[in-house]
């Protein structure tokens, strides 16, 4: 195999610098002294750190964001596992197109779900709610833990399972006590990418959310949409920092080409 | 299939909660939004009127405001996609020869931002490419220009944001492809004598395309419909579908025209979708035959 020349090494570069260089600007401008947007000049300050805490807006809507995450992953996840197994283990008319509807929403963008969303959630009367906005994100990332729990269901021998089967197990122990324990790194897999997904997701968030459960991403959204200041960086900065600790651990766990490969 | 025979009803059992869910809160809405865009808006009261007319389509096909504004949407998707492709490729095919450690940490670096938040990354941009961003002083520095520029809601800057949020898709599409690919059929090649522009050009790009062709997809459907960087760089002065039913819903109240404009860019991504599929399948079809 060949190694890379030196102008393979140039645009490798140029491209990495491109890819940091937004993540640095925010990281720098975070660290100001200023009451501007300005870079630190004389040492790093932590005056936009600290003032995050005046600001309760952004903490309310941190905490919601993070059980948001938490409850709409866990319940895709608890629906993508045993429609995985069905998709993944059997053969039946409609297979295909069950498939093909668990997987449309990646093809909806994601401000048509959002308007829908709001439309629908205002006819039945809970829009606003934590409830509409959870099962809003549940259809939204029920995909991404589809696609991962059912890649590690497809991919598993059935030999185990069989002599658990043969062995007098009832289907819910063999799933239970084999199946189960084997498939977890594609269900923990599934539960992060979901979970990152919706504590990301701003688009359709900014339609189902009231001003009572807006998530951070649509809070920071209509910040910026006001005025960009330093204290919107130092938030941005907590949220890198915290990105990059998780993206370490997913990396070790899964893989991060692996895990994203399911993002498309 | 194990279990011998017919599975009967067990999948289906298996699925229903799934489906229940997905067909409440995915058909249900959708199909609400479809009647609403047929529905017509009384500015003097601020009502909906339930009468059934496609009004709302035929202000969006004739008026030449909804033309400049989903012609720039779709242009910038398709700038986009050219730009992502022409970086993202050859990124990819450098990181995959490249040696660990250096290969898992490059890669990390390259798809970790699609973790953080999107809004986190417009932010960047909006720091650099404004007046005082690093971009204009960068460039005053070097003496390209002597006055101040800002990239801030152009053309340019919406672009420059949108490949960066989009092209570790792209990254990630070429290296998945390029994983399967064989290494060695280039030094296979370069001993038989072919230039290294020829290896690239019928050896490698051939067996990477299936992956440039998919990564592109992705780009510009995500595009298309992006909102959250476009409505930043681009603010009320560049307007793209995505913000202009977000207007049509939250600030003029016309429910049912952002509801028009909607089902139209659903529509309109579906069909490139769909389209695009079929025309790579066929030309793959032919390959593999």
């Amino acid at each position: 195999m060949r190694r890379n020349g030196w102008p393979e090494m140039l645009f490798h570069g140029l491209f990495v610098i491109f890819i940091l260089a937004p993540i640095v600007a925010v990281f720098v401008v975070s660290f100001t002294d200023k009451g501007y947007l300005s870079v630190p000049t004389d040492g790093p300050s932590l005056r936009w750190f600290r003032a995050i805490l005046d600001y309760p807006g952004f903490i309310d809507a941190f905490w919601m964001s993070l059980y948001l995450g938490l409850a709409s992953a866990t319940l895709a996840t608890l629906l993508a596992i045993p429609a995985a197994s069905a998709i993944a283990r059997y053969r039946f008319p409609g297979r295909g197109m069950i498939s093909a509807f668990f997987m449309s929403p990646l093809m909806i963008p994601h401000i048509v779900l959002g308007v829908s969303f709001l439309k629908f959630f205002s006819d039945i009367g809970i829009s606003g709610t934590f409830f509409g906005i959870m099962l809003a994100h549940v259809v939204l990332i029920t995909p991404y833990a589809l696609r991962l729990v059912l890649s590690s269901i497809t991919g598993l021998p059935r030999d185990a399972e069989q002599a658990a089967a043969t062995l007098g197990a009832p289907p819910f122990t063999v799933f239970r006590r084999v199946t189960l324990p084997l498939i977890l790194p594609g269900i923990v897999g599934g539960w992060m990418l979901a979970f990152i997904t919706s504590f990301d997701e701003v688009t359709m968030s900014i339609f189902v959310a009231s001003p009572e459960t807006m998530t951070l991403p649509v809070r920071m959204y209509h910040h910026i949409a006001q005025t960009i200041d330093p204290l919107i960086a130092s938030i941005s900065t907590v949220l890198i920092v915290m990105t990059l600790i998780m993206m370490i651990i997913l990396d070790r766990l899964y893989g991060l080409d692996r895990l994203l490969v399911g993002k498309g | 299939m194990a279990e011998g025979g017919s599975p009967g009803s067990r999948p289906y059992w298996l699925s229903a909660p799934g489906l229940v869910l997905f067909a409440t809160l995915l058909g249900v809405p959708l199909f609400t939004t479809l009647m609403l865009s047929f529905y017509s808006f009384d500015y003097a009261t601020g009502g909906i009127q339930t009468d059934f007319t496609p009004a709302n389509y035929l202000e969006i096909f004739q008026d030449s405001y909804f033309h400049l504004i989903f012609g720039r949407t779709f242009g910038v998707a398709l700038l986009v996609t050219l730009i992502c492709a022409l970086i993202g490729a050859p990124e990819a095919y450098i990181l995959a020869r490249m040696r660990n450690p250096w290969k898992s940490l490059f890669l990390l670096v390259i798809l970790g931002p699609l973790l953080i938040s999107v809004i986190v990354r417009t932010l960047g941009w909006a720091l650099l490419l404004g007046s005082k961003g690093a971009i204009s002083e960068g460039l005053q520095m070097l003496g390209i220009i002597s006055d101040p520029i800002s990239l801030m809601f152009t053309t340019t800057g919406m672009v420059i944001a949108l490949v960066h949020v989009l092209v570790p898709f792209m990254v990630l599409s070429v290296w998945a492809s390029l994983q399967k690919l064989d290494l060695q059929t280039e030094d296979a090649a370069l001993t038989l004598g072919a230039s290294r522009f020829t290896v690239l050009r019928r050896v490698v790009l051939p067996q990477i395309m299936p992956g440039i062709l998919s990564g592109s997809l992705i780009v510009f459907a995500l595009t298309a419909s992006a909102f959250a960087t476009p409505s930043i760089i681009g603010g009320r002065r560049l307007k793209v579908v995505a913000t202009t039913a977000y207007d049509e819903y939250l600030s003029t109240l016309n429910w049912p025209l952002g509801a028009a404009i909607a089902v139209v860019l659903l529509v309109a991504n579906v069909i490139a979708i769909t389209s695009y599929n079929r025309m790579v399948e066929r030309r793959y079809a032919k390959i593999f035959e």
